[in-house]
């Protein structure tokens, strides 16, 4: 039986896949025949993701994506590969007054500069095969949405949704597609270590149409589709993953 | 720790106009004012201006102004 969506032959490389939708995303394109190369920073947690990849011939490299050195040995330690998810990412709450610049330097480091810098270094390396695919997890915050205290991740997610459109336009001569995935709220650690309680958690998901929060896998399914060759005419896209939340 | 300092800074986070309606026994999260965003620039707020990173739990912990301060000036000794 065909499936435009199989992964089969494609070596693809996701960072942050030790948690949340990075590490769904590892676990379901292994299931739809990928070889994986998986990043993250901590050892003990991509081990787990690595554990639970289904097939044989994958890969872990531990790496910091926020130190130079770390991107250049991943580019070197990878195959050539089909597939990149650039997924990684983090968040300090802040309400505007109280930004510093070392709280600004911090979360574009990881959500912004690093993503952007592994696509320019696998390009330029020529590690990312003709008709690759690239896909970036950016979110609806920020150039769909505002939320209390979420100005600096908003800041660097609204630069990747910039940033998807003018390499898609600048790849697309080499055949590389770059597209995107914005979730709304998913069901992932991000959020542990801020102010929510379990009541502002119950009051936020009253006002997602579909009553509920994503599943990372969600995700995943979406971003599987633009690693396919189901989106082989799609590029410089970005898919909204939340829920009906931005329809209102 | 000053306190007509403290709830000056307390009034800003929050967007009071008038620091002087606070006090020690100002139950904070039954202000008008009160919101998510207050919890975070209030962390912000402290860990900035008393060098003292409180945690979402120390704020859920707390009812009054004066809980908050108690749990900075513990913080501060550690």
């Amino acid at each position: 039986m065909s499936n435009p969506f199989s992964l089969v032959d494609k070596t693809i490389l996701v960072t942050g896949a030790s948690s949340g939708i990075g590490k769904a995303t590892a676990i379901e394109c292994s299931k739809m025949g990928a070889k994986m190369v998986i990043t993250g920073r901590n050892e003990l947690r991509l081990q787990e993701t690595m554990q639970l990849l289904e097939g044989e011939g994958h890969q872990m490299i531990v790496a910091d994506l926020t130190k130079e050195d770390d991107l250049n040995s991943i580019a070197e330690q990878c195959p050539l590969i089909e597939g990149l998810v650039n997924n990684a990412g983090s968040t300090i709450m802040v309400p505007t007054q109280f930004i510093s610049r070392e709280k600004l330097q911090q979360v574009l480091e990881v959500n912004t500069i690093a993503p952007i810098l592994l696509t320019q270094i696998f390009v330029k390396k020529k590690k990312i095969a003709k008709g690759a695919s690239i896909v970036f997890t950016d979110s609806i915050s920020g150039v769909k949405i505002a939320s209390p205290g979420n100005v600096l991740y908003s800041t660097s997610k609204s630069a990747i949704y910039g940033f998807v459109k003018n390499a898609a336009l600048d790849l697309a001569g080499k055949k590389i597609r770059v597209n995107a995935v914005c979730p709304g709220m998913i069901d992932t650690h991000i959020l542990d270590d801020v102010s929510v309680t379990s009541e502002d958690i119950e009051a936020d998901v009253k006002k997602y149409p579909l009553k509920r929060y994503g599943k990372p896998e969600e995700v995943a399914y979406a971003i599987i589709y633009f690693l396919s060759d189901a989106s082989a005419f799609t590029t410089g896209s970005s898919l909204v993953i939340d829920g009906g939340f931005t329809l209102q | 720790m000053e306190l007509k300092e403290f709830f000056e800074n307390f009034a800003e986070v929050m967007d009071l106009d008038d620091a002087n309606s606070l006090s020690e026994n100002t139950e904070f999260k039954e202000l008008e004012e009160w919101s998510s965003l207050s919890a975070l620039g209030l962390m912000a707020m402290i860990d900035e201006q008393y060098g003292v990173s409180l945690t979402a739990a120390d704020i859920r912990g707390s009812k009054t102004i004066g809980d908050i301060i108690e749990k900075i000036k513990s913080h501060s000794n550690e």
